[in-house]
């Protein structure tokens, strides 16, 4: 085995240049699909980092048929208290659940006194809620950002609105809401907080204390729209999100039905469908280092068994057997692919190392994000074992030709 | 008996419609030990005999064994295990693999054919390269070799293996006569050291001359045997 691999390798110093190109051609493609996948992986992380701890959270349990409807703000498709209980008895007794928040949510007229927009509120605990969604406090541009998160009577106001109408921190304005009856509820609250708006739904919502939510929507019990959950590993969501649908379909409402409805993140937010254009591409882009390295590693390999017929003769007349034949150009296209997608890896290694010093800035919506592509062991593993495997399976038609050559025909051969 | 016994050998080329015919049943008997030259023209068939002797190819009729093994019957392994096993092949080409030393070429056959362990091959090796007189250039490349050199580096591949039967298809006709007749002693010493039987083919009437016992083929036909020198 080590022999016939030594001579495979004499064989491809033979043509350094060929060999060079052609290792080289597989380098520039793991190179790509590393790079590619390292920048899209942090991309995604960063996204869906920033999409589920500043405010969706992983999870969220609401009443059935809310979500449905969210964009109305319904007030009339509450979470009832013993539901609620029984939704936070599971979520308690989950080992995967690290935290959960319940939000009362609404929609409102948001004044300074002298001008009147439309904004979203969520009435949050805030202790529960700095643990479900921990980066929301990072999102604070302006104003107290240790202690609660909000208290009573004071409000988380989205930096675009504070902007158009012209608030600061420390200004008192008036909520105004419509309850569920059709009545309407004022009262001032100050602001403690400017916060940076995020892509993605909720991202440009205010934030409140759950009691003065309650208290503007006049509710007599503590009803809730909505609970957010973190769960302690993301990679574990779809395990958990069946699980806990399993748990939650127990809850039924008076005729019998679910009367709860669970949604992931990825249901929840737009971003679901850029990560999956993402994987797409990162499909796509496999797809093409496949085609390189089969291409190139076939051409280099049939012109190697062309150039070197009548050697392959005096191989075969000597003795040798055509297992063997086939085994020296498999070894050939095999190590060719070795050494491309080595030294793709390596060089992958190098430019994510370069790109952990100077990260790649860029801006997406209004975010400004600092990319730092990570290399997982598992996709480079996966990448050089492709590269290989198809190196094999590119010199498997030419060393079968060569293993089955007529010797005489090829000593014969000018 | 016999090393190698041939009875009415036929070997027929299709080329398009029409069967050539190459040799046209021929009966020959090669003593072991013997030192013997097949000789003829061009297109004569010597190349072809040879072929059929040392597993190559497969007559069209005719019986032929070799070491009493029935070579025509021989699967394509098992006839490379065969020719690995007991035969010996010098080509006019030299056909030396030339990504490989001198050392490298004749340690071939025992490496990659046979499995020898490494100090059994070294020993090998070093005694048969002394024995050709290439033991100071065994780390040259073929290409750093004159053809003489390159030569005496296949004879010494080809008797490495200590094979029963050494065939060469025109051995000299690359090389200048002082030299073929240097390639032709050296290999008559090794079949006097070893008792390995030598078969060779040539057009060269002078070179002819050196063998113990000629074969004359003329239209693949075995006209003369047995020239006894």
């Amino acid at each position: 085995m080590i022999a016939t691999l030594k001579l495979s390798a004499r064989n491809l110093l033979r043509y350094r240049r060929r060999t060079l190109l052609t290792a080289g051609l597989i380098t520039l493609g793991v190179v790509a699909l590393l790079i590619f996948v390292a920048s899209a992986g942090a991309f995604k992380q960063t996204m869906v980092g920033e999409i589920t701890d500043s405010m969706l959270g992983h999870l969220q349990v609401h009443r059935k048929g809310y979500q449905a409807a969210t964009d109305n703000s319904p007030l009339n498709l509450n979470l009832q208290p013993n539901a609620v209980s029984k939704v936070e008895d599971f979520l308690k007794a989950n080992p995967d659940v690290a935290a959960y928040s319940k939000r009362v949510k609404m929609g409102a007229m948001f004044s300074n006194y002298a001008e009147t927009s439309a904004i979203r509120l969520n009435g949050i605990e805030p202790e529960a809620e700095d643990t479900t969604v921990p980066a929301l406090r990072n999102r604070i541009l302006d104003g107290e950002k240790i202690g609660p998160l909000v208290k009573e009577g004071e409000l988380l106001l989205p930096t675009l609105l504070a902007r158009g109408l012209k608030v600061k921190v420390g200004d008192s304005v008036v909520l105004v809401v419509t309850n569920a009856s059709g009545s309407v509820n004022a009262r001032p609250f100050t602001v403690r907080g400017i916060l940076d708006q995020v892509t993605g739904p909720g991202g440009r919502d205010g934030y409140i204390h759950i009691k003065d939510a309650r208290e503007l929507l006049r509710m007599e019990k503590p009803e809730v729209m909505e609970i957010a959950v973190r769960l302690k590993n993301i990679n574990m969501l779809e395990r958990v999100q069946q699980g806990l649908a399993t748990q939650l379909d127990t809850i039924r409402n008076k005729e019998d039905k679910p009367a709860t409805e669970l949604h992931s993140w990825k249901e929840l937010s737009p971003f679901a469908t850029i990560v999956k254009m993402i994987d797409m591409m990162t499909l796509f882009i496999r797809v093409m280092l496949i085609a390189i390295v089969l291409v190139s590693v076939m051409n280099v390999m049939l012109m190697a068994v062309y150039e070197r017929i009548r050697e392959i003769g005096t191989l075969a007349a000597i003795g040798t057997r055509p297992g063997k034949i086939m085994g020296i150009f498999l070894g050939e296209g095999l190590l060719l692919g070795l050494v491309g997608a080595v030294a793709g890896v390596a060089i992958s290694y190098a430019l994510v190392a370069i790109f952990h010093v100077w990260p790649i800035s860029f801006t997406f919506g209004r975010n400004a994000l600092a990319l730092v592509p990570v290399l997982a062991t598992g996709e480079v593993l996966l990448v050089l074992g492709l590269a290989i495997l198809v190196s094999a399976l590119a010199s498997l038609q030419p060393a079968w030709r060569a293993a089955n050559m007529d010797p005489v025909t090829a000593l014969r051969h000018v | 008996m016999a090393l190698i016994q041939a009875t009415a050998i036929k070997k027929n080329y299709r080329v398009g419609e029409i069967d050539v015919p190459a040799l046209k049943g021929i009966d020959f008997e090669i003593e072991k030990s013997a030192f013997v030259a097949i000789v003829g023209p061009s297109g004569s068939g010597k190349s072809t005999m040879l072929n059929l002797i040392g597993c190559l190819d497969h007559p069209s009729s005719g019986t032929l064994l070799v070491n009493d093994t029935e070579v025509a019957r021989l699967s394509r392994n098992a006839a490379a295990a065969f020719r690995g096993e007991h035969l010996g092949f010098v080509f006019q080409d030299f056909n030396l693999v030339p990504v490989l030393t001198a050392y490298e070429n004749v340690e071939y056959p025992l490496l990659m054919v046979r499995g020898w362990a490494e100090s059994k091959r070294r020993e090998r090796v070093m005694k048969i390269l002394e024995a050709v007189g290439m033991a100071d250039q065994a780390h040259k490349r073929p290409d750093q070799l004159s053809g003489g050199q390159k030569q005496r580096v296949a004879v010494a591949r080809a008797l490495v293996g200590e094979p029963k039967l050494v065939l060469a298809d025109e051995p000299t006709a690359n090389l200048d006569h002082d030299t073929a007749y240097r390639i032709l002693n050296l290999m008559k010493q090794m079949r006097d050291e070893s008792g390995t039987t030598f078969v060779f083919s040539t057009h060269d009437p002078k070179i002819m001359g050196e063998a113990e016992v000629t074969f004359i083929l003329e239209d693949g036909l075995l006209s003369r045997q047995g020239a006894q020198q």
